[in-house]
């Protein structure tokens, strides 16, 4: 595609979605720079996700009134820095944040990774035992007893109140 | 600032140091009860640097931790420190108050008040990014015994960007790839590295750039991947891959054009030895044929952590520090000729 200056090939192609009228820009590096567009390899990644936001955005009057009511913060802004204003702001925004955060992090929906030992020591037991629970119906299902019954004690050891210990490897 | 510098992370003998000048890992972590810095009171950003001040340089975390507080140093001393990528530029032109705490070897520095209240980076020299994650998690673990993180199980790690949340983990890697530049395969690299959702950037970070051939690469994506996965994929499937590419690139040189890049080498090392005017950008330049050759055994003479500490001493901020006064354009690329000739001589 080229330049719609020149007869350059555009590198830089811009489609803004305003009041539902679709507008489209290609320009050369040469005319993207001079414009105050920076070349997608410089453009830094926040300002990517606030750029798709804005095209993303066919609900502006609904999503501009949600307000974070811990710190105030209006999503419009958030859409315009791409700066939270605190932590609850990921709940207030969370219909909105939940997709663009899924696109910007490539499918990543969730957090899978180290959890904080202080405040966090529950979580972190909660996540430890579902895995163990998880690795135990792996090996039932693979028919390792020994190791279930191995996994079986860990999770005895970790829940010590019997009505909650985990269940016992199918017979077999 | 100090008198003298301390650069480990430097060292040429690292694994893979012909390859890779550096490396780094950083969490952005914020502390729980108080808004993100952009949406913090004066006052609150002030308790946040006492807080973090207590934290950091209450021991056992380092030896010969220092605290800069930013909003009181000198201008030069900030760019002396962005130069050095001990903080990043955006710290160093904030007007908010903010500091940084360095360790005595300069591997560990910890910004606050940045766009997270902390942001932990550990550099190493070459390509180490196990022991650098292993020496962050401690770090990490050590502040976490002393404050409460802002967490959410659903999402991890709570940051004011959410292109960080989850683990808000960065690792990256200083690559220089003269010889994927010289034969243009370098595009190839950042179009594979865009597809695998990492992030191409210059010697100074975002927008800078890639001067001395050099290109930082990190992962993009922070959630939905613990640590040790966003780890074992860099250092297992993606960077040997552009080691070898790099390195492929560099025998095919010295096969089929070893006059040429002789050439090119004794060409840059001439200039170097007896310019009188230097601009950064073609010292860079220079410096970076200069590496090339040493790494391929062509300039057994020359110490490659001389030039690995070059690319750092020409840089504007380091040639006023070593003059101990301000410098203007002209006299700035003099100096660096000066000091260049020197380390050749």
């Amino acid at each position: 595609m080229k330049c719609d200056r020149c007869n350059k090939p555009a590198v830089v192609h811009e489609v803004t979605v305003k009041d539902g009228v679709k507008t489209e820009m290609h320009l050369c590096e040469e005319h993207a720079s001079a414009k105050g567009i920076a070349l997608p390899d410089e453009t830094p990644i926040n300002q990517l996700l606030t750029q798709f936001v804005i095209c993303k955005e066919n609900r502006p009057a609904r999503s501009r009134r949600i307000r974070c009511q811990t710190c105030g913060t209006a999503f419009a802004s958030f859409r315009r820095s791409g700066l939270l204003g605190c932590s609850d702001c990921y709940g207030a925004f969370e219909e909105h944040l939940g997709p663009m955060i899924e696109r910007a992090q490539n499918g990543g929906t969730s957090h899978a990774g180290k959890c904080p030992r202080r405040g966090g020591a529950t979580i972190d037991q909660q996540l430890h035992i579902q895995r163990l629970f998880k690795e135990l119906e792996d090996a039932v299902a693979s028919e390792e007893y020994e190791k279930a019954a191995q996994l079986r004690d860990r999770l005895r050891d970790l829940n010590p109140d019997p009505t909650e210990s985990a269940p016992p490897p199918a017979a077999g | 600032m100090e008198g003298h510098f301390n650069e480990p992370w430097l060292d040429a003998s690292a694994p893979h140091g012909e390859v890779v000048l550096s490396c780094r890992a950083r969490l952005a972590r914020n502390i729980a009860g108080f808004p993100f810095v952009n949406h913090a009171t004066a006052a609150q950003r002030k308790e946040l640097l006492r807080v973090a001040r207590q934290v950091l340089l209450g021991g056992g975390l380092s030896s010969g931790m220092i605290w800069v507080d930013l909003g009181r140093a000198t201008e030069h001393d900030r760019r002396l420190l962005v130069e050095r990528h001990l903080i990043s530029k955006n710290l160093a032109d904030s007007d908010i108050d903010r500091a940084v705490a360095i360790s005595g070897d300069e591997s560990l520095s910890v910004m606050v008040n940045e766009e997270d209240h902390l942001r932990i980076q550990i550099l190493a020299a070459g390509l180490q990014l196990e022991s650098i994650h292993e020496r962050l998690n401690e770090i990490d673990d050590h502040v976490e015994g002393k404050v409460d993180y802002a967490f959410s199980r659903r999402w991890g790690y709570l940051t004011a960007c959410p292109t960080n949340v989850g683990t808000g983990i960065r690792f990256s890697v200083m690559m220089h790839l003269p010889a994927l530049k010289i034969t243009n395969e370098i595009d190839r690299v950042r179009r594979a590295a865009k597809d695998l959702h990492l992030a191409v950037r210059g010697y100074y970070g975002e927008g800078s750039e890639s001067a001395g051939d050099f290109y930082q690469i990190s992962n993009q994506v922070t959630l939905g991947r613990s640590e040790e996965e966003l780890l074992g994929e860099l250092k297992d499937k993606i960077l040997p891959r552009i080691i070898e590419y790099e390195q492929q690139a560099r025998r095919v040189l010295v096969e089929r054009n070893e006059t040429l890049l002789d050439d090119r080498t004794q060409r840059a090392l001439g200039i170097l030895r007896s310019a009188r005017l230097l601009g950064a950008e073609e010292a860079m330049k220079l410096l970076s044929r200069v590496r090339l050759a040493i790494a391929l055994g062509r300039l057994p003479e020359i110490d490659p952590r001389v030039v690995n500490q070059l690319f750092l001493q020409v840089q504007p901020a380091h040639l006023q520090f070593q003059a101990e006064r301000p410098l203007s354009a002209e006299q700035l690329r003099v100096t660096r000729a000066t000091i260049v000739r020197k380390a050749f001589a």
